[in-house]
């Protein structure tokens, strides 16, 4: 070959391969090894905090709930506790249990979505489709409580606007069963099948100490062996007053190296503490109001006096959430708001992972911290005699099922 | 099993440790859930030659976790706040410790804390980007989440005169209909008769609170 070998360089997006969100990797390649990884996010920068700063704070609870069409709810918890905080509101203790259930049911349902994404990464459409069926049942579930399917619009300033009732708890019981069921095939599907093994086992490590160091949050820092989560650390909502663990990756017996196949573990076995949480929120609800003030007006005349600082964190599907929020009772609309997803945390740790794996593994790692990101159309490939040549989503992915493929062969 | 402190004694041992450099200390426990356990933090505002040495300190405690580092336009000041999270993994054992630094609009820069806490960078960057504070020292200066081509000098979280300028704002709200199109070829709907409203059903739950 009288090519010029290596470095070359690999652009990737801002419409990415695998997932669902503008972003744009540059890869510099030594063959099929990534040598040096770069992205620049910022492709779907709506400047949501620049509108909220100009809406009142009930507005923007609403606002809140757009953030992620995934985990929503829990953006609009955070930000609910944290003006709870400044404008003093205390929240009913039923209306906690009510945040509790609804916020695990997203977990789950978040969970489920991205195995069936993690299955598609690696070319089992069939477990794909399969995971994103029984999805259905956490979606129908939510839209029984709140009445949306996605931005359910249940959380309020002092509460939630709607109740979960006892002649409820039969629906909802009937989810948790559904679930539990599936759980030892989905356990056996994802880590019992070789080739997941194979191609998820040593793949895009990061190490307890680098995970810590780069700030990681949720399942990715989970993995890795750190034991982190807002829930049990600073609980808010319910959470206090119920009994459950961090999850692991020693609960399925493995050595906990931070890999894409401990990522799998931890999520897999979330879904069954939700049930759990779920469990204990029906046996222990209190009785009583869901929300501190009904009637609207009062709710927004004792905002606009509000004044103050506050941040509150939540643990949302894929890892912390928190907002920092400064009203100066001067004005309806807060002073200051600062959203923080767990994805901007994560984003940091993909440059240490994706580091010297192969081309075909990209989509399963980048894939394997739950990005929030949407989709799709082309790579280009770029020779360094700036000879361009175009790789599409569609030959990026059947890399990725090639390599499957050989190794089940 | 990690060694933990109280709140009052971690915010002791700055003070012990700093003096008057660190002021506007507070202590706060906010109580949720049923059995009211307290989500535990404290503030403390830090001059910007001493935020280095702050977070060394909190790293000899204990390594944090930075959660983000949040900004506000403050007339002529300009603060930032450092989240950080100590004593992760313990039941109900967390600190959250968050470092106010104030730094004039005339002079807006900040050392970087990325030598000792690496996962900085990121927030640093958004910093530079949106309220216009340079951070000296960071090992990359690029834009991460504005455009390349926004103009220079405008930074959206400002609220002076190099925040958004009104000419820059689209209301899409206020758009109307394009005019230069033809009317779409959809018949106008039928008047329909108005029927007698039916008698609401009652709700499954009896629970909607709006």
């Amino acid at each position: 070959m009288s090519q010029k070998k290596a470095p070359y360089e690999l652009p990737i997006g801002p419409i990415h391969p695998a997932l669902k969100e503008p972003i744009n990797f540059t890869f510099q390649m030594n063959g099929e090894v990534i040598e040096k990884v770069d992205f620049a996010p910022g492709r779907a920068h709506r400047g949501i905090e620049w509108m909220g700063m100009r809406r009142n704070p009930v507005q923007i609870l609403h606002l809140c709930d757009r953030i992620c069409g995934i985990c929503g709810v829990h953006h609009a918890l955070v930000f609910a506790q944290a003006v709870e905080q400044i404008a003093d509101i205390e929240v009913p203790d039923r209306a906690y249990y009510v945040r509790t259930i609804i916020a695990e049911f997203e977990r789950i349902q978040s969970h489920i979505l991205w195995a069936g994404v993690a299955a598609h990464e690696l070319g089992f459409d069939t477990l794909f489709y399969l995971a994103w069926q029984i999805r259905e049942e956490s979606v129908d579930v939510i839209e029984y409580i709140t009445g949306n399917r996605v931005n359910y619009g249940i959380m309020m300033l002092g509460g939630t606007r709607r109740d979960i009732t006892a002649d409820m708890f039969p629906r909802l019981e009937q989810a948790l069963q559904y679930y539990e069921g599936l759980l030892e095939k989905m356990v056996n599907l994802f880590l019992n099948d070789k080739t997941i093994a194979m191609r998820c086992k040593d793949t895009g490590i990061l190490t307890k100490r680098r995970a810590l160091e780069l700030a990681t949050v949720g399942p990715t820092s989970r993995a890795s062996g750190l034991a982190m989560d807002v829930r049990i650390d600073s609980p808010y909502a319910a959470y206090g007053d119920l009994d459950f663990d961090i999850v692991l990756p020693d609960v399925y017996n493995s050595e906990g190296n931070g890999d894409v196949y401990d990522r799998i573990i931890v999520r897999i076995f979330e879904i069954k503490q939700s049930i759990d949480i779920i469990r204990q929120c029906m046996k222990q609800m209190p009785e009583g109001p869901v929300l501190a003030e009904e009637k609207y007006a009062k709710l927004l005349m004792n905002l606009k006096k509000a004044s103050g600082e506050a941040f509150a964190r939540v643990e949302a599907p894929r890892g912390e959430d928190m907002h920092y929020v400064r009203m100066n009772g001067k004005q309806e609309a807060p002073e200051m708001w600062k959203v923080k997803a767990s994805t901007y945390s994560n984003q940091m740790a993909w440059v240490e992972i994706l580091q010297g794996e192969q081309i075909a593994d990209i989509p399963i790692i980048v894939a394997s911290i739950d990005p929030c990101m949407s989709c799709t159309d082309r790579v280009a490939v770029v020779g360094q005699d700036g000879n361009a040549g175009i790789m599409t989503k569609e030959h990026l992915h059947r890399l990725s099922v090639e390599k499957t493929r050989r190794l089940q062969s | 099993m990690r060694a933990t402190m109280t709140p009052q004694e971690l915010a002791d041992r700055f003070i012990r440790k700093f003096g008057s450099r660190v002021s506007n200390i507070q202590v706060k426990e906010r109580r949720e859930g049923v059995k009211k356990l307290p989500q535990k933090t404290v503030w403390m505002t830090v001059s910007r030659e001493d935020l280095n040495d702050a977070v060394a300190e909190l790293i000899s405690i204990d390594y944090p976790h930075l959660g983000v580092i949040a900004a506000s336009d403050n007339g002529d000041m300009i603060d930032l706040l450092y989240h950080l999270q100590v004593f992760f993994g313990g039941k109900h054992e967390e600190i959250c410790v968050v470092f106010t630094v104030q730094v004039p609009k005339s002079d807006p820069h900040v050392p970087t804390i990325s030598g000792l806490i690496p996962g900085a960078v990121y927030s640093e960057r958004e910093k530079q980007d949106m309220i216009g504070v340079t951070v000296d020292g960071i090992p990359d200066s690029r834009r991460i989440f504005l455009p390349d081509d926004f103009p220079e000098e405008i930074y959206p979280w400002r609220k002076d005169e190099k925040g958004i300028p009104p000419s820059m704002v689209k209301e899409l709200w206020k758009v109307d209909r394009p005019t230069d199109r033809p009317v779409p070829p959809v018949a106008e709907p039928e008047p329909v008769e108005k029927k007698e409203p039916e008698p609401a059903k009652e709700a499954p739950s009896g629970g909607a609170a709006e």
